[in-house]
């Protein structure tokens, strides 16, 4: 793992300058646990809708993607209130972001669903809107939502133009074969340029200039319209009522008195309650209690016909049991499952443990009530001599895991020591015993302290990403630098305009994971964007980098490494631990090793003197005072070898200091 | 005596600076208390008189002989007790001193600090070198063999030279006492405000430890005994007085922020008692023509605590904690029993301590860092 200069443990700065703009919370804070449940608004009455004058030709299912802060959630609102789906009010502000976190950060996380009705020369349509999260962490989601859709609305921002996620989404889209509208934002802006936007799509993406459509969300302009293109251009869902029920599970949620709630669109057939379904995945039989569509809240329905989307309740009573992308069909009338899509695929690990062991079990179920909403985290127990009993976390990056982290803190007010992130690798292993142990030939890392010894091992590969990087030209000078610097390799580079250039790189996932977008922000005046996809695992000259204080390794600061980063990595770490650690009674050497050589190496030095000068009746009351206090310390002291170091001194080592 | 003509930059105890002080006042309280604390302890036999402060020296010879009156009415004061006097070379005139010798006062310890006029002004002292070297001068005329004086060494911006050259002044000067204080920045002082806001540099770790074993060097070469962290004496001029502190034997403090440590009898306890005196003089004086004493505060200390006293005060000792005195606080347990697996352990093969026939004692090493392994041995205490 790269530490240079970026290593990372608390994410209390927010990611992206543009987003602390966003206006916080009109939603009072919530009580734990009780994000998916509580609403804001009313809902239309118990009355149930019938959901039957909705013919399938009558449907459009589509999603709004588009770059961080482009616009998404305001045109969400904007086709919320346009419908009467919500009061319009000046209140709507990421009406769809429920979580304390998304609004805080003005990003959407969890992707959310609404139903909407628009009458359109005298046709009733029923609009369902997929809302999908807007970072490269949660591209997951994205597709996940892109799968009960036939469409999707494509977001620019009229003065920001194409950035890399637009890029990214718009091959989602694009691969799963959807219609896409697109749509230039923020036509209200004073240094808006809708013609170069225009032109940046015709050449990106092909797309005909004359089929944008240039609208503000903020102000309301031209929203109509895109509901109109909705309707025009995004073909209905093909699947027929008459057919047997065929439902793809597409998110879950968890309620903490219903149970799961799973969100499903139905790709043939229907469902109601008293129907008994059975999930393609596990194979367990359910009885449906409830169905309904999202407006955004629940509203029950008698029934979904097929092409609709919706909720269903049906006695699950863990998350695991609704498996995203998981079929539900009738019982007995079993179906050909949907392809289901990928599942979220851990790309960073770090270890977490209560800042004290006391809290341990309170850590413990309140992991355990938060992975139940959010799915894609992974979790294994696991423990360390320094940190006691912990856990350790697998998260689709580094943006979620702060994120997780914020809502533990915020929703269930515990605080925790999060370890040094690193990425998964894998190892070939070349030795038939540990081929036995192991069971097969290849493994994954998620912990340094795992790391299988070279001799045994016939290649280390690790995780690889694509990134899309779109800049100014002025900044690519500076750009092809520091990818060059996180052993990246240029695939492509293409100017979208005079002025914009995209760039494809192929990373290496530790090189990015910690700071690589901080450093991109920065050196381009925060004008560079960047969002990447998984590309495969590559051969690696991967080491295990430890730490040694007089000889004897430090558990938590070992790290997998790349040997060309290891000598200046390991330079940094024994600097910093010099600072942390207090002087001894002997000399201390700090070392960073491979194997069994030193790459790097500090040198604390002896106390000589340490008595303090007087000590006569009037003083030692004081002095006996602090040196118990001094005694207790020394029971806290996490003791390697015979160096003695504070429980915090670690943490500190790796804790990016704001100043350096 | 609780009061000083002016506040040293360094200096964080309790004195007070006041316009006028009402001298008898001061002095019947200082006599009551005594009296008071001394039948409270029912000491029979008195080793040592201690006149510190503040500035004693600033006090009338009459206010140290009614003290002494006191004592001796009260307990008995052999004639060949100690009885110190700590001096400020601003107010230790040929006569005064007299005045004191007359008083009954035996020793003199002076607070010459520096012998360069300008680590003077930075100490915030109120005299120069020149006077320091006239007083130390007429109290060995009058206190021969029995005359102490202070340095203080680590100043801000001294160097390793300066200090030599300032000790060997010292050394040409000095009778056969003398006591080398490192500089403690203490919280509060001018000083300490001048080198943590950055006016000040503050030395390096590694020149103080130099410092130290150069005067060390230089003391030992000169035929003084190294006797504890920072006192050295030669012809066997120690001080009784602060040996019983770290002796841990029983003492009364008697005057405003005086500590004590002794088993009040008196009332019929039979546990060694700490005590501290109201701090405010005006208080303190209330208190005591009230009800006999000043005493602010007084807590019992467990076996445990005086257990923890007698290692960290008797260390600091060239002769270390003996088997007989380890023996009186603790009858159970010997220091083979605590210390045994520390003597043959790390400590010992570092070459910091030794446990042996004699006792536990520092060596020279072990001294100067013994506020790194206390708390290890403090530990190993509480486990045993």
């Amino acid at each position: 793992m790269a530490f240079a200069g970026r290593t990372a443990m608390w994410w209390a700065r927010l990611r992206s300058p543009c987003l602390c703009a966003t206006p916080l919370c009109v939603l009072p804070r919530l009580p734990p646990g009780s994000a998916a449940c509580e609403r804001l608004y009313s809902s239309r009455g118990k009355e149930k809708l019938d959901m039957s004058t909705y013919p399938v030709e009558n449907i459009r299912n589509f999603s709004i993607i588009a770059h961080v802060d482009h616009g998404k959630s305001t045109l969400a609102d904007r086709l919320l209130e346009i419908t009467g789906t919500i009061a319009k009010t000046a209140h709507n502000k990421q009406v769809l972001d429920k979580l304390q976190v998304e609004r805080e950060r003005g990003i959407t996380v969890k992707a959310q669903s609404a139903s909407l009705f628009y009458n359109h020369e005298g046709i009733n349509y029923l609009l369902n809107l997929i809302d999908t999260p807007g970072h490269v962490d949660f591209s997951y989601e994205v597709s996940r939502s892109l799968s009960a859709c036939q469409g999707v609305i494509l977001v620019v921002d009229a003065n920001e133009g194409i950035q890399a996620q637009t890029v990214a989404n718009f091959y989602l889209a694009f691969e799963a074969q959807l219609a896409v509208i697109p749509v230039i934002n923020k036509i209200d802006l004073k240094h808006a340029d809708p013609e170069r936007v225009e032109k940046q799509i015709e050449k990106l993406f092909d797309i005909p200039i004359d089929e944008c459509v240039r609208i503000s969300a903020k102000q309301g302009t031209n929203v109509e319209k895109v509901l109109q293109k909705i309707i025009e251009k995004i073909p209905p869902p093909q699947c027929n009522t008459a057919d047997p029920l065929k439902a793809l599970v597409f998110d879950s949620t968890f309620d903490h008195y219903r149970g799961v709630i799973a969100n499903i669109a139905l790709f043939g057939g229907e469902i109601q309650k008293g129907h008994k379904i059975v999930s393609a995945h596990t194979k367990k039989r359910y009885e449906v209690n409830e169905v309904g569509i999202l407006t955004p809240n629940e509203q029950p329905t008698h029934k979904l016909y097929a092409g609709q989307v919706g909720y269903v309740i049906a006695g699950m009573k863990e998350v695991t049991e609704a498996q995203i992308g998981d079929t539900l069909f009738l019982y007995k009338q079993p179906v050909e499952p949907l392809p289901g899509f990928k599942s979220a695929k851990p790309m960073v690990f770090a270890g977490m443990y209560p800042v004290d062991q006391t809290e341990y079990n309170n850590l413990k179920s309140a992991l355990e009530k938060l992975t139940l909403n959010d799915s894609s985290v992974t979790i294994h127990r696991d423990s360390s001599l320094a940190l006691g009993a912990g856990w350790r976390l697998g998260f689709l990056g580094l943006l979620h895991m702060e994120v997780f982290n914020q809502r533990l803190e915020q929703e269930y007010n515990m605080s925790v020591i999060l370890t040094a992130p690193t990425v998964p690798y894998k190892a070939i292993l070349s030795s038939a015993k540990l081929i036995k142990e192991y069971g097969k030939a290849e493994i994954t890392i998620i912990n340094p302290a795992q790391f299988p010894d070279k001799i045994s091992v016939s290649e280390y590969l690790e995780p690889t990403v694509l990134g899309t990087i779109v800049t100014p030209q002025e900044y690519i000078g500076k750009i092809i630098v520091l990818c060059q610097d996180r052993r990246a390799v240029q695939k492509d580079m293409l100017y979208i305009d005079e002025q914009r250039v995209m760039l494809k790189y192929l990373f290496p996932l530790n090189e990015i994971v910690l700071d690589f977008y901080d450093a991109l922000k920065s050196l381009s005046s925060g004008y560079a964007s960047f969002d990447y996809e998984d590309a495969g695992y590559q051969a690696a000259d991967l080491i295990k980098m430890d730490i040694l204080l007089n000889g004897n390794p430090v558990e938590e600061l070992a790290t997998i490494i790349h040997s060309d980063k290891a000598y200046a990595t390991g330079k940094l770490l024994c600097e910093r631990l010099k600072d942390a650690i207090p002087r001894q009674l002997f000399e201390i050497a700090i070392q960073a090793a491979i194997g069994k050589r030193i790459i790097a190496r500090e040198t604390l030095k002896a106390y000589r003197k340490n008595v303090v000068a007087k000590c006569y009746g009037g003083d030692i009351t004081r002095r006996m005072k602090l040196l118990k206090r001094q005694a207790e310390g020394k029971k806290l002291m996490r003791k390697i070898g015979n160096v003695e170091v504070p429980r915090d001194a670690f943490i500190r080592v790796l804790k990016r200091e704001p100043d350096k | 005596w609780p009061y000083c003509r002016k506040r040293c930059s360094y200096c964080n105890f309790n004195t007070y600076v006041v316009p006028a002080v009402d001298e008898a006042a001061v002095r019947a309280c200082l006599v009551r208390e005594a009296r008071t604390l001394l039948r409270l302890s029912q000491v029979k036999s008195i080793t040592s008189v201690f006149f510190g402060g503040g500035t004693p020296s600033l006090a009338t010879p009459g206010t140290i002989a009614a003290v002494l009156e006191a004592v001796a009415e009260a307990a008995h004061l052999p004639a060949g007790a100690e009885v110190t006097l700590e001096a400020n070379p601003s107010s230790t005139t040929t006569q005064r001193l007299a005045g004191f010798k007359a008083a009954g006062v035996n020793r003199l310890s002076i607070g010459v600090q520096s012998l360069d006029d300008v680590e003077l002004r930075l100490l915030g002292r109120e005299h120069t070198a020149a006077e320091a070297q006239a007083a130390v001068e007429a109290a060995r005329g009058l206190f021969p063999g029995r005359t102490s004086m202070d340095l203080l060494f680590g100043l801000p911006r001294q160097s390793l030279h300066a200090w030599t050259q300032g000790l060997e002044a010292a050394l040409r000067l000095c009778d056969d006492h003398i006591s080398l204080y490192q500089l403690t920045l203490e919280r509060g002082t001018v000083l300490a405000a001048q080198v943590w806001g950055g006016a000040l540099p503050a030395p390096p770790q590694d020149l103080l430890a130099d410092m130290y074993q150069a005067a060390r060097a230089m003391l030992v070469a000169a035929g003084f005994r190294h006797y504890e962290v920072s006192n050295f004496a030669r012809k066997g001029a120690l001080s009784t007085h602060n040996l019983s502190y770290w002796r841990a034997e029983q003492y009364i403090g008697v005057g405003p922020g005086a500590h004590g440590r002794f088993v009040p009898q008196g009332e019929g306890d039979c546990s060694r008692e700490a005590r501290v005196q109201m701090l405010e003089p005006i208080a303190w004086m209330r208190a005591v023509q009230s009800q006999g004493h000043g005493t602010g505060k007084r807590v019992m200390l467990s076996p445990l605590e005086q257990l923890e006293e007698v290692l960290a005060l008797g260390l600091r000792t060239d002769e270390g904690i003996t088997h007989e005195r380890w023996g009186r606080f603790s009858p159970h347990l010997s220091l083979e029993a605590v210390f045994g697996a520390a003597g043959q352990g790390l400590q010992q093969q570092q070459g910091w301590m030794v446990l042996d026939s004699g006792g536990l004692r520092c060596t020279e090493r072990g001294l100067a860092v013994l506020d790194s392994l206390l708390p290890d041995l403090l530990c190993r205490l509480q486990r045993a």
